[in-house]
């Protein structure tokens, strides 16, 4: 299996379509025959970036690349950025609006559960510029 | 625990997925907030829930969640049980509470889950 890379366009707001990059992410992974395992936290990790992006970002990309050994995910957006990463980072901890506690959301796990997913998870913000969150899980045996 | 049974317990209804019956579940998983599906559920679960937007299924898709069931009578719109389909995820939907029917369900002999697993 050589190096697989896809990027995803997501759109500020864009409730409807949000987790169609993650769906397609699971169904590219599942016809790479990776472990079910893996899959299942990599599109939980995808979904939880992909719902944050929609709802806490101006808009932004999220990349996914594949080699032999791991499978990287780099979430990069246009702004705001998040004021307190330290906080943001804490479960139940959520600047998430009514509407959006609604459908679902804002419990503030989304954060907390992209690190469990994660064999390794970096995140780093800056006030009016951006976020970006890189995630990586590791391939048993070079799969 | 057969997805026939938790019919007939429940006598739900079945939105989609009649020939899904026969899958097992090992565990429900009661919950309206989505992020607490991803953080919590395991494979081999159905989710119980009184939230029908498109999102619940995205959710159930990322978690490998067997079947929903909608509780208090709830019945997503038309497109939501396409999603449904497209996943090949069971939907069923009862009019009972989500407090009676995880009794139900529990005194049929299923379980919740009880510890943290990702």
């Amino acid at each position: 299996m050589g190096n697989i890379a896809y990027d995803f366009q997501i759109e500020k707001d864009d409730f409807e379509r949000a987790g169609e990059a993650s769906s397609k992410i699971k169904k590219i992974l599942r016809q790479l025959g990776i472990d079910s395992g893996i899959i299942r936290r990599v599109a939980i990790a995808a979904y939880e970036v992909e719902i944050n992006l929609v709802i806490h970002s101006l808009g932004g990309t999220i990349s996914i690349s594949i080699d032999p050994k791991s499978i990287m995910i780099i979430a990069k957006d246009i702004g705001p950025g998040i004021e307190n990463v330290e906080l943001a980072m804490k479960e139940g901890y959520s600047t998430a609006s009514d509407k959006i506690r609604e459908m679902g959301f804002g419990a503030g796990m989304g954060l907390p559960n992209m690190k469990k997913c994660a064999d390794s998870f970096y995140i780093e913000s800056i006030i009016g510029k951006g976020t970006i969150i890189t995630m990586k899980m590791m391939l048993k045996d070079g799969e | 625990m057969k997805l026939r049974e938790i019919r007939d317990s429940l006598q739900a209804d079945v939105l989609w997925g009649e020939d899904l019956l026969e899958n097992e579940v090992s565990y429900a998983f009661g919950a309206d907030l989505m992020s607490d599906v991803l953080a919590f559920v395991k494979t081999g679960t159905i989710l119980l829930t009184g939230l029908i937007n498109s999102q619940v299924i995205r959710t159930a898709e990322m978690a490998d969640v067997t079947a929903i069931l909608f509780v208090r009578g709830k019945v997503p719109d038309g497109d939501i049980i396409d999603l449904a389909r497209e996943n090949s995820i069971a939907i069923l939907t009862t009019k009972n509470t989500l407090f009676t029917t995880s009794g139900i369900l529990y005194s049929c002999g299923l379980r919740g889950i009880e510890d943290d697993k990702i």
